[in-house]
């Protein structure tokens, strides 16, 4: 659950808050973000985060951080009770994706989720050239990745379909420049606005 | 060999209180002292005080010695120092032993100035509320309006809590460890088996033992004893024991000769000595007692409505008498107040008895949160 330190989601997220949101970060891991989100939006942020040293690094960045596993859901928070809930560069790593996107749907008002695209054109290359793809966005090897369940834009269009979650608003970059011409093939990182139908 | 982190040779200090305390059990308990210890300066403002509240078999000697020949520091020592996590260069660290205590406050062994007679039976059972209208006497007195924190672990840890609630502007940051907002059955049924140990003992006489120059060792013992088994995990008893003995072979008697009985025997002979029974059936009562979302969790939630302190909590995840779901729930209710919370599950094996630990990431946590409370408001 590392966060990448290219902040290139950071300003698109923060352009999805609101100023003075409820915010939750799901897997905060230094609270960068939600440090960012405070200086941009003045927003109240919570930091959930699994990791003991990142859980210590959110501490010492002043961040009101809370120590849980997010494969055991939510049960702490109640319905509704942030406007927004973020899962960035997180997914990739989970577990169970369908009872998590269920929790947080349930929390947040909204949710923005951000992956890296599995179907990013660099990925293709190295896969088509018999190798797992490593990237700024993907920096493992097969051998040692958190990461269970890579994604393309594709297959998350079609998983928010089949789970009746509406996509408020998305967007494909790549380097910070957004991509609008076969973004599931152009496209490095995705970022999702989401809300239950 | 005291280490240059130390805050070296202490003195207790008495506090004599001139209000009559009202009680919870709707009795008043008048003219009674505290016996408390600081640390560290207080500063101008009088901004930089904490209180660190104790548990159950705690005291207010916190850290330091009294003497150069003294063997142990106070039970917090390798927290509280000059340079140490909780650093008395900064911040002005105080102890108080709580009322019905038996290391020099107010309690079942003083002597009732009404009858001239050691309290005994007589003494009433405070409430962890009471304890905490005391302390604020004491606080006050030392020309404090608001305390920096209030800190504890275990039964400190509801003290901690009762604070946050009962006054909700005398203090910025709660920080509660290894605790939970009520006791469990289970908590409660431990707690009924000491005291009864201790209430059968013959020597206990309904509590009025000190004039016939008795102690009920033996439900002391026997209470202790059982106190020290849950405050440790199966896991670090395997560790620290396992099935060894002191002699090869076994004995076939019954004079302790398994490792663990040792342990347990030597602590219940070391706390007969320093501690009071009177005192002990009390703080367990007190333990029982405390629920301020009475008897319905969810109701912790809007009894958290008027708590203006941030907050910090940790628990540790073999500890199964304050478990960390206990914690949670603690978390849950702040959270629905949109309080400030940190919330910490600190990997460790030792069970309940892991807050009184030296850890290095709990202390790298206490630590930080302290610096934090120096840079923020």
């Amino acid at each position: 659950m590392k966060r990448n330190n290219k902040r290139s989601d950071f300003e698109i997220i923060s352009n999805w808050v609101g100023d003075r949101s409820k915010v939750l970060d799901l897997g905060c891991g230094d609270g960068a973000l939600l440090n960012y989100l405070a200086e941009r939006k003045n927003i109240t942020g919570f930091g959930i985060e699994k990791d003991k040293d990142n859980w210590l690094l959110s501490l010492k960045n002043n961040i009101d951080v809370i120590q849980m596993d997010l494969e055991a859901g939510l049960s702490g928070f109640e319905d509704g009770s942030f406007d927004v809930v973020i899962l960035s560069k997180t997914i990739q790593s989970m577990h169970n994706i369908e009872a998590l996107m269920k929790e947080m749907l349930r929390v947040g008002r909204e949710v923005i989720v951000t992956f890296p695209n599995f179907g990013y054109w660099r990925d293709r290359l190295q896969i088509l050239m018999g190798q797992m793809p490593i990237s700024d966005e993907l920096p493992y090897q097969w051998f040692d990745t958190p990461n269970v369940h890579l994604c393309t834009v594709k297959d998350f269009d079609q998983f928010c379909f089949e789970h009746k979650i509406k996509v408020l608003d998305r967007l494909v970059v790549t380097k910070n420049r957004s991509v609008h011409f076969c973004p599931n093939f152009f496209g490095a990182l995705a970022l999702y606005q989401l809300v239950k139908k | 060999m005291q280490d240059k982190n130390s805050v070296g040779i202490v003195q207790s200090k008495i506090f004599k209180s001139e209000a009559a305390l009202l009680l919870d059990c709707g009795r008043k308990l008048e003219n009674y002292e505290l016996v408390y210890e600081t640390y560290g300066t207080l500063n101008q403002k009088k901004d930089n005080a904490i209180l660190v509240c104790h548990a159950l078999s705690g005291n207010h000697h916190l850290a330091g010695y009294y003497t150069k020949k003294d063997k142990h520091p106070g039970w917090w020592d390798n927290l509280i120092g000059p340079g140490k996590s909780l650093d008395t260069n900064k911040f002005f660290v105080i102890g108080v032993n709580n009322l019905g205590g038996s290391h020099g406050s107010t309690g079942p062994k003083s002597i009732n100035p009404k009858t001239n007679k050691n309290w005994g039976s007589k003494f009433p059972i405070l409430s962890v509320a009471d304890w905490v209208n005391s302390q604020k006497e004491l606080i006050t007195h030392l020309g404090i309006k608001k305390l920096k924190a209030v800190l504890g672990g275990s039964l400190g840890g509801m003290q901690a809590l009762q604070w946050s609630i009962q006054f909700p502007d005398a203090l910025d940051h709660t920080i509660v460890i290894a605790a939970a907002a009520n006791l469990t059955a289970q908590n409660i049924a431990f707690n009924e088996v000491a005291r009864q140990s201790i209430l059968t003992d013959p020597d206990f006489n309904q509590g009025d033992f000190y004039e016939k120059k008795l102690v009920p060792k033996r439900g002391l013992r026997l209470a202790r004893m059982l106190g020290h088994i849950t405050y440790l995990s199966n896991d670090v008893m395997k560790t620290k024991f396992g099935r060894k003995t002191k002699t090869k072979g076994y004995r076939y008697n019954f004079e302790p000769e398994f490792e663990v009985e040792s342990y347990l025997n030597y602590q219940a002979d070391k706390f007969v000595n320093e501690f009071d029974a009177n005192t002990y059936i009390r703080m367990t009562k007190a333990l029982d007692y405390f629920d301020p979302a009475k008897n319905n969790i969810k109701n912790l939630s809007r009894i958290f409505k008027k708590v203006r302190s941030q907050f910090l909590v940790i628990s540790f995840t073999s500890d199964w008498r304050f478990s960390p779901d206990r914690s949670k729930e603690i978390v849950k209710a702040l959270l629905d107040n949109n309080i400030k919370v940190s919330y910490a599950e600190i990997d460790a094996a030792s069970g309940h008895d892991a807050f009184l630990m030296s850890n290095d990431h709990y202390h790298a946590i206490l630590k930080n949160y302290f610096l934090k409370m120096l840079n923020k408001k």
